[in-house]
């Protein structure tokens, strides 16, 4: 797999020049890329002027790889190297895999590797080949390479879903600013915070995933105040409702053949789209024995086929109401998303659950590429003075196993991000140096009902008498729903080393063989690799630093406190230059050491104005 | 003043300390906190200023749910007077007798013909139990000089109810699912 360029440090924009920023659209059938240009966000389009995608990935061997409609085109005749859907495989396991779909490598790693012709590949590695298309597209048309990009991904994506996500990006060399919720960047396209206060819902129905996020807009501010869903419902589970009936009526067998069932899938859809217009559908399918089956299907009837998918997706949408602590009727809006809300069924369905029209104003298939550029815009910070601000919250509670297999929650769903709780251990034998950990997500009771994130293992931990050891564990989920884990001993401090052995994700050490396998393949080497990432960070650093400096350095810093920071400062520019990757390293960490006082004054100063304007003589205690 | 992170939570959002709270005040506050602390305003900063973000940001949205929430705002406050929140405590007999039989109606409710009309009343009766204990706390708290173990014991019985309320959800849910 081939390289993007990153920006090298002498050609990275001036601070005041816009930078370029796009929003991707990951998407289970299509992906999308889109930026923000002349103040408007539109998708970009490839040389026939199409702004889909489609996320499939052909491997044609020795390094071959083609991705999009070409791709789909073979996803019929060569079945087994043509990867489709592979958005329902990331962050998964080898026991959550449809079996008789592709054929998966025999391994010892925790994530499934798919043979093809082209190698064995992973999810990951398949979703990466769908960003850097993307990628390529956006550097040619905006005229160098990206500077950040924004990601989007279901509300309801677990952790493991997220990495995988995160990990595919990282693979192509891409900055990602931010892993987006996708009802979230639907409801930036809306533009819903230029409106007055208010409560929305965002149904959004894709290919592969269903999800239902409640909005509260204040004055530029996205409160997600709850989120529900199902990782694993989309249009493809109408399609399949559609291609099932076509077998019964047809009188095919389910021989578990590849093509027969991604042939019907495709007739399925076919019929599935005309149905949105007309009334009714002629079917023309080749039976593999060779002969043609014809028949009809009436909307009607379609409809009674997916009624059941479609109730699926009311559940969520309740348990949303109600963990927002809301009824049917706060909610002044709901906004349509994803292909499959085009279906007049689903529309109708959900208009009648929540008593009102649906809005379906802007294209469903490119809304939340549209709104993920422009948080991509206003994250690569080309809007001065824009106070939206979207606050998000983490789909699935976050636990840890106890004895007997129970789960104990510690950061309860639909708690807002970021968020960080700490939790106590303690030692149950004299002498114990080192504890387990299994990190698990999800609403149920038994460890064995949810999805197993992570195990952890703490060592040196001082050897104390059994229960006096207070081992403090810290978990934190960030601004992307990625959790980390710290943790630290209690009556000597001493710092625990956290070994985290990802139950579905790629380890470490797994991606950084990736990236060198990939660059084996690149132009250049893993060294001047690494060097240009290291010199991309010195730079950050430095232009980071120098900003702070003009705004609050006089004001916040005496004279040698500036002095030491300026010293840091000089000494990462010398070494900034050369190829020592080591040194400039250290360089850039000693920058970070002499401003962290400074880093902490200006953070607290900036709450200190954003309250200015209440008194400080409201309490007196 | 002292840094964000060793003011307590009051403090941070510049509203007086005491169990009755303006939530409209406290979540405009909030807003105007997290404007200037999100990771989203640092998405392109060193990995120092992020790293502060997360931790600013996190710090602003548990102070947040704290007083948000009647029942976290009361541990809170006792907390914050040094009460030992989690010690063992003898609850009277007589509220314990009232939480069995409440109990036992909540478990004989999906048998009941007009099950969601006796739940809804459950619900109501829950709710003014709660609205009477939440009032008798804010009196003790704004007082100021009050016995510590009687404000524990409110605090007791405000748990007990909560959770109630909890199983009372989930009931529902079962019955209208």
């Amino acid at each position: 797999m081939a390289l993007l360029q990153i920006s090298e440090p002498g050609q990275t924009p001036e601070p005041h020049q816009q930078r370029r920023a796009a929003g991707i659209d990951l998407g289970t059938t299509n992906s999308l890329i889109a930026t923000v240009r002349d103040g408007v966000s539109e998708t970009l389009v490839d040389r026939q002027g199409r702004p889909l995608l489609p996320s499939v990935v052909r491997y044609h061997g020795e390094g071959d790889v083609s991705v999009g409609y070409e791709a789909l085109q073979a996803a019929v005749d060569d079945a087994h190297n043509t990867i489709v859907s592979v958005k329902r495989l990331m962050g998964r396991g080898k026991d959550d895999l449809p079996q008789n779909k592709y054929h998966f490598a025999a391994g010892d790693s925790r994530v499934p590797r798919i043979q093809t012709v082209g190698g064995d590949v992973s999810a990951v590695e398949v979703s990466a080949e769908i960003l850097k298309t993307l990628a390529r597209r956006a550097q040619q048309q905006m005229g160098g390479a990206l500077d950040g990009v924004v990601i989007t991904v279901p509300a309801y994506f677990d952790d493991a879903q997220r990495q995988a996500t995160k990990d595919a990006a990282r693979l192509v060399g891409l900055n990602v600013l931010r892993l987006l919720n996708e009802p979230t960047a639907a409801a930036v396209a809306y533009g819903l915070d230029q409106k007055d206060e208010g409560i929305y819902a965002i149904y959004d129905l894709g290919g592969g995933t269903f999800d239902i996020s409640i909005l509260r807009f204040t004055k530029g501010v996205f409160e997600v105040m709850a989120t529900a869903g199902d990782s694993a419902l989309g249009g493809d589970d109408l399609d399949l409702a559609v291609s099932d009936w076509i077998m019964q009526q047809a009188e095919i067998d389910d021989d578990g053949d590849h093509r027969t069932r991604r042939y019907l899938a495709r007739a399925a859809r076919a019929a599935k789209e005309a149905l949105t217009t007309e009334q009714e559908v002629r079917l023309d399918v080749e039976r593999p024995e060779g002969d043609c089956w014809h028949g009809k299907l009436t909307r009607e009837q379609f409809n009674g086929l997916v009624s059941d998918l479609v109730n699926k997706t009311l559940l969520p949408c309740q348990r949303a109401l109600r963990d927002a602590g809301l009824a049917k009727e706060d909610i002044q809006d709901v906004v349509m998303v994803g292909g499959s809300t085009r279906v007049p069924y689903v529309r109708e369905r959900v208009g009648e659950f929540f008593n009102c029209q649906p809005h379906v104003d802007i294209d469903p298939d490119k809304v939340v590429a549209i709104g993920a550029a422009i948080q991509a815009d206003v994250l690569i910070g080309n809007r001065q003075n824009d106070d939206m601000l979207l606050l998000d919250v983490i789909p699935l509670s976050l636990g840890i196993e106890t004895m007997g297999g129970l789960v104990e929650k510690i950061i309860p769903r639909n708690t807002t991000i970021p968020v960080s709780r700490a939790q106590d251990f303690t030692t149950y034998k004299d002498g114990q140096t080192a504890l387990s950990v299994l990190v698990v997500q999800g609403e149920r009771e038994l460890v064995s009902d949810c999805r197993s994130l992570a195990r952890f293992e703490l060592h040196g931990i001082p050897p104390m008498a059994a229960g006096a050891a207070r081992i403090r564990v810290s978990f934190q989920v960030d601004a992307d729903g990625l959790l980390s884990v710290t943790a630290r001993e209690a009556t000597t401090g001493t710092e625990s080393h956290i070994d985290i052995k990802p139950s579905y994700g790629l380890s470490d050490d797994e991606v950084e063989r990736m990236l060198s396998d990939s660059i084996a393949h690149a132009e250049g080497d893993v060294f001047s690799r690494k060097l240009r990432e290291q010199q991309v960070e010195a730079a950050r650093t430095l232009e980071a630093i120098r900003s702070a400096l003009d705004a609050d350095g006089q004001r916040l810093l005496d004279s040698d406190e500036h002095r030491a920071i300026e010293q840091a400062i000089a000494a990462l520019q010398t070494v900034g230059e050369g190829d020592d990757i080591t040194a400039i390293k250290q360089a850039c960490q000693a920058v970070e050491q002499a401003g962290a006082e400074f880093a902490q004054r200006r953070m607290d100063d900036s709450i200190r104005q954003a309250l200015a304007g209440h008194k400080l003589d409201e309490f007196n205690t | 003043m002292q840094p964000l992170l060793k003011q307590n939570f009051f403090e941070l959002f510049r509203l007086s300390p005491g169990y009755l709270i303006d939530v409209s005040e406290l979540a405009s506050r909030y807003r105007e906190l997290q404007q200037v602390v999100h990771p989203d305003r640092f998405a392109n900063a060193s990995e120092q200023e992020r790293r502060l973000s997360m931790q600013a940001a996190a710090h602003v949205n548990e102070a947040f749910q704290t007083l948000k929430s009647p029942l976290l705002r009361a541990r809170y406050l006792l907390e914050l007077q040094g009460v030992a929140v989690d010690q063992p405590l003898t609850m009277p007999a007589d509220f314990l007798m009232e939480q069995i039989d409440l109990r036992e109606q909540l478990q004989a409710l999906p048998a009941q013909a007009d099950a969601l009309l006796a739940l809804m009343r459950l619900r109501d009766d829950l709710e003014q139990r709660i609205r009477d204990l939440q009032q008798a706390f804010a009196a003790m708290i704004a007082v100021g000089d009050y016995d510590a173990m009687q404000a524990l014991l409110i605090f007791n019985k405000m748990q007990f109810l909560y959770r109630l309320q909890d199983e009372v959800d989930s009931q529902e849910e079962q019955l209208s699912g």
